[in-house]
């Protein structure tokens, strides 16, 4: 099933599911400690619409400071890969030195690297 | 004095600073409405909201932590924040009677919490423009935090009033209890006026169309039925002066009891 995060009518009913219980639907917070870096999961919680699950996001993840910036997204409109799969997935990358950037010198002054 | 004084009338009290009384207004709104609100810890309909409303609990707790700080140095007795919430009885607090009600269910604690909140951002905002420089800073400080209060209760009127036939009842049901509770935030008296005078507070009766008009805009859009001003007699009103409902009394006595128990205790 395809999701946009806009299409929340088609979300709850999949986060539902995915929550697994009869509590509103569920979203993943991701949050931003400084300008340029990147915003990284912080978690997840229920919310029954956007506002909501932002204003839940900052009493919840952000209420003690250290965030600049908030995402909410539906859980339902997450594709995520499937652990059954992980073999073919991810193990190609696990020998193969050359693919590592390892072998460059950071320039200094060049931060959120 | 050349000659004995035969009055039983005992002396006139020294006239109350008018400074000093209105932080013990502001700080005492604060404290008892964080407080009301922390009864809902552990309470709260999901886990999401009890950490929201805790989160604004304290909030004003803070606000009133500073607040009543202030009034004890102004007052320049030697009462700090702690002396001036834990050793006061419901006569001397001079906190508005919105604020003491019981919390009552979801709906009557946000709709209380909406009409406090847009009067707190008008108020505030007025108040960060004060002419005494340390009322203005922590009226700057928080308007932030009653923006996001305001963003929080106005969103549950919403979602209250526009949403099922059961929210929309309670809600005006609470809307229409609390309303006459609602003119005691703008009834000025000679402390208002003399600290209005020299532009440390604002005249409060600007402030009711601004709150009326934000409050409506809300209740509008939440198919909910903004009551009508009651005649005066009506109205709820005596927080200012000390004419507490029974309400504050119980709430105090829970408030204060660790406090009176173990004065001076530390943890």
């Amino acid at each position: 099933m395809a999701s946009t995060v806009n299409d929340q009518s088609a979300v709850a009913p999949q986060a539902d599911a995915i929550a697994g219980d009869s509590q509103w639907p569920l979203w993943e917070v991701f949050t931003q400690s400084d300008q340029g870096a990147p915003h990284e999961h912080a978690g997840s919680l229920h919310a029954t619409d956007a506002e909501q699950a932002l204003q839940n996001a900052r009493d919840v993840y952000a209420r003690r400071g250290g965030v600049i910036s908030l995402w909410v997204i539906p859980s339902g409109a997450i594709t995520a890969s499937s652990p059954s799969e992980n073999g073919p997935f991810f193990d190609p990358g696990a020998d193969k030195a050359y693919r590592h950037p390892q072998f460059y010198k950071v320039p200094q002054g060049v931060r959120g690297v | 004095m050349t000659s004995p004084s035969f009055s039983v009338v005992p002396a006139p009290a020294a006239k109350p600073n008018a400074l000093v009384e209105y932080l013990l207004r502001l700080g005492d709104d604060r404290l008892v409405l964080g407080h009301r609100l922390s009864e809902w810890c552990g309470h709260g309909p999901i886990i999401e909201e009890d950490i929201a409303l805790s989160n604004v609990a304290l909030d004003l707790l803070g606000q009133a932590t500073i607040l009543l700080h202030l009034a004890g140095e102004v007052e320049g007795q030697g009462r700090d924040e702690d002396a001036l919430a834990y050793f006061r009885d419901a006569v001397d607090f001079r906190n508005c009677l919105l604020v003491e009600l019981p919390k009552g269910d979801f709906a009557y604690t946000m709709v209380r919490q909406f009409l406090f909140d847009v009067h707190a951002v008008v108020l505030l905002d007025a108040l960060s423009r004060s002419t005494n420089a340390d009322v203005a800073a922590i009226a700057a400080k928080s308007l932030k935090e009653a923006k996001y209060h305001v963003r929080h209760s106005g969103e549950w009127m919403l979602k209250l009033g526009d949403g099922t036939p059961e929210s929309h009842r309670r809600t005006q049901t609470a809307l229409d209890e609390l309303w006459r509770f609602t003119a005691e935030l703008f009834v000025g008296d000679a402390i208002d006026r003399e600290l209005a005078t020299s532009g440390i507070v604002p005249d409060l009766d600007a402030l009711k169309p601004a709150w009326e008009t934000l409050v409506r805009d809300v209740l509008d859009r939440a198919t909910l039925t903004t009551p009508n001003d009651l005649p005066r007699p009506a109205s709820m009103r005596g927080g200012r002066t000390g004419a507490h409902t029974e309400f504050l009394g119980h709430m105090l006595a829970e408030m204060q009891i660790v406090a009176r128990s173990h004065p001076g205790a530390s943890w």
